[in-house]
């Protein structure tokens, strides 16, 4: 039986000239991990920005169904209003977090609209009126789970900017992950990562989608790709060239092809044909 | 000495320059003969003098730096200042509240720090918008125009009084943070800078030549002062003024402590609200957005609202400051409300440290307080004045204070350093 949380077709998008992405359909099935894979250029970050409204398609539709039968067009929607009513979140390639600002600071203004809302937009929280010091102490509770999730509870009062990098990823999931999402976007979240806290990584997202959020991941390291994800999409030029478990992909002489170049197929032993092994 | 070379050219090249700038200045003198007629007359030798100082003083500071051992970046200093802010700001309030008190202070003195407070809620208003949502504001002088014509016209036109034009002059003022929010949400840095000046420019120009309106260059006279409990503050001391109805002798130092309270108490509200605010969502919000726009939008932040709720609570309070001016004043004209206002409220919230409440504090004293108090040196005042902005921001690049305090802690919280703080770029 299928579940369809995320359905992306015929996705289009063009810069002038440039296609980036060409009439790309796929699916995302509720509480799976879903992997994006594809050679560097192959469009992976260009369709995780139209799916998250950095950018917006030149056609296709994007929905996401947060009950089945119960769909909302995130194509149409506003940048804000995708992560807000959508229930999308995501990281990034180049970390973004609110560098000057605390680990805890950066999780509570994700959490902004819940609680701007308890603030009665602003006006009685001046006042000191309302339920705004409950909503915080929920809000710091939430914030202390993910902290304690990602190891990050005794970095709590830190500048985000002063962690160490490996740190830094894992807040940004974290911070995501207080938006409370139905689908959280990891775009490479085990880049630059050393093994230890790759396979670390592999267990935070486990544990993600074990609370019922579903995940869409764009990673270069096969080793978390073939490890976690219950179904990965290879996308070459802008195309989807395979779709299936890591298993088949592995074996599909179109995807062993885009990475190795046309006419290798016979080459197992380079280093990127190791890399597809690695996983296994 | 290896590159004594390379020093010598910087000392010829920066002599170069002080030739230059030195060469109109000091290089000639504007005089005049017996016959009344102006004659221009060369001084060579001062002129070398200088151009020698200044190249021997450039000499001298490359040597030094090359001796003096490596300077450690004083993190802890601007972390002790902060610390310190803990007991500074109690003792300023105090010496701010008490100050029109003490036995025997000058009517001067009042004015000054009426003068001062007035330019500490500017900074305080503008702080919203440059130092926690990092929207860089040239034209914010545009909302302090339209907060004192508000009252003016109303006064003018309909005869209300002060206190009720206070309120219409914020709301005014904020409608237009709004109006001119909107344009500029796009724009960012650079961009959004010329904007700003073009509206500040904007609202001065249309001032100046709507002049069935606002009387144009002209101004607007007599507007009222303020009253207490309807008691005014006139000279006269009949009954209905505070010194009849006191039993005391017409003073004007009565009205100057009047209105000093006033922009007092205007002022702390400022500080009160963006302290409250600071702690609360949109706040926060506002220092996310000066910190990384696109994060924020991933987060579902509101982009626009955020923007827009900053420009308006940044004008509102400018809108309160520019009725209180012109209630002090009892008369305003486009001159008060030039380009260099801005440009000075600008530079009192960088020189403070922009976020910080109480470096905003010390830079309107040193801004405003510093020029007023050397009036005496007569025209070397702005020398000394530009010459100790430029020490402040060599020595404090970032300002007086430029740690940043978290709003919210789950031990003790950690101050954060002003390598770790955005300027922002929107």
């Amino acid at each position: 039986m299928t579940d369809t949380l995320l359905s992306v077709s015929e996705l289009t998008m063009r810069f002038g000239g440039l296609t980036a992405v060409n009439g790309l359909s796929f699916a995302a099935q509720r509480g799976n991990i879903t992997a994006v894979i594809g050679p560097n250029g192959a469009g992976k970050t260009t369709v995780f920005n139209c799916i998250t409204g950095f950018y917006k398609p030149t056609s296709g539709s994007i929905t996401i169904a947060h009950a089945p039968g119960h769909a909302l067009r995130l194509d149409k929607m506003s940048g804000h209003a995708i992560a807000k009513k959508g229930r999308v979140a995501r990281t990034f390639q180049n970390i973004r977090l609110f560098n000057g600002m605390s680990v805890l600071e950066n999780l509570l203004v994700a959490q902004h609209n819940r609680l701007q809302a308890a603030t009665g937009f602003g006006v009685l929280g001046v006042l000191g009126l309302g339920g705004y010091r409950a909503a915080e102490r929920a809000a710091i509770e939430r914030a202390k789970y993910w902290l304690e999730a990602t190891h990050l509870l005794e970095r709590a009062d830190d500048a985000a900017g002063s962690l160490p990098y490996g740190a830094q990823r894992r807040l940004e999931i974290a911070r995501a992950m207080c938006t409370d999402p139905v689908l959280l976007c990891l775009d490479e979240p085990a880049a630059g990562l050393n093994p230890r806290e790759s396979a670390a990584l592999n267990e935070l997202l486990l544990n993600i989608r074990a609370q019922g959020c579903s995940l869409l991941l764009i990673e270069h390291d096969m080793g978390v790709v073939m490890k976690i994800s219950d179904h990965v999409v290879v996308l070459d030029h802008g195309k989807k060239i395979a779709d299936g478990t890591g298993v088949e992909i592995r074996n599909d002489p179109a995807v062993i092809s885009a990475y190795l170049g046309e006419g290798d197929e016979d080459d197992a032993d380079s280093p990127v044909g190791a890399e597809l092994e690695a996983g296994s | 000495m290896k590159n004594l070379g390379a020093i010598l050219k910087d000392s010829a090249a920066v002599a170069g320059a002080a030739l230059l700038l030195f060469g109109p200045f000091l290089g000639l003198r504007l005089g005049d003969n017996e016959a009344g007629s102006l004659t221009l007359s060369p001084r060579p030798g001062l002129l070398a003098a200088a151009v020698a100082l200044t190249f021997a003083a450039r000499l001298l500071m490359l040597l030094w730096y090359q001796h003096r051992p490596p300077r450690i970046i004083p993190v802890k200093l601007s972390a002790g200042t902060a610390q310190a802010g803990k007991y500074i700001a109690p003792a300023l309030l105090i010496a701010a509240v008490a100050m029109p008190l003490l036995p025997g202070i000058e009517n001067s003195y009042i004015d000054l720090g009426v003068l001062i407070m007035t330019y500490v809620m500017l900074g305080w208003g503008l702080n919203i918008v440059v130092g926690l949502a990092g929207l860089l504001d040239l034209g914010y002088v545009a909302f302090y125009a339209v907060g004192a014509y508000s009252f003016a016209l109303l006064s003018e036109n309909f005869g209300l009084g002060f206190w009720e034009c206070l309120p219409i002059s914020g709301l005014l003022a904020a409608l237009w943070g709004m109006c001119l929010g909107f344009p500029v949400l796009r724009l960012r840095g650079d961009y959004l800078a010329i904007v700003t000046l073009a509206f500040g420019e904007i609202v001065r120009l249309v001032i100046t030549n709507w002049v069935a309106l606002t009387g144009g260059p002209n101004g607007i006279t007599d507007i009222p002062h303020p009253s207490l409990f309807g008691l005014s503050f006139s000279m006269a001391g009949g009954p209905g003024t505070f010194a009849g109805f006191f039993h005391l002798t017409p003073d004007p130092k009565q009205r100057t402590t009047y209105l000093y309270y006033i922009i007092l108490a205007l002022a702390l509200l400022t500080n009160w609200v963006t302290l409250r605010l600071r702690k609360q969502p949109l706040g926060r919000a506002w220092e996310a957005l000066r910190e990384d726009e696109i994060a924020c939008r991933s987060l579902g932040i509101n982009l626009r609202n955020t923007k827009l709720t900053a420009f308006a609570v940044g004008a509102m309070f400018a809108g309160f400051a520019g009725c209180f001016f012109a209630t002090r004043q009892a008369f305003i004209s486009p001159d008060s409300f030039t380009f260099i206002e801005s440009a000075t409220v600008l530079a009192i919230v960088v020189l403070g440290g922009a976020g910080s409440q109480l470096g905003v504090v010390l830079a309107a004293c040193v801004m405003i307080g510093v020029p007023e108090l050397l009036q005496s040196l007569q025209i070397y005042r702005m020398l000394i004045f530009g010459l100790a902005l430029v020490v402040i921001m060599v020595v404090r690049p970032r300002g007086f204070i430029a740690t940043r305090q978290p709003t919210v802690s789950l031990g003790k919280a950690k101050l954060i350093g002003a390598a770790m703080l955005s300027e922002g770029r929107g």
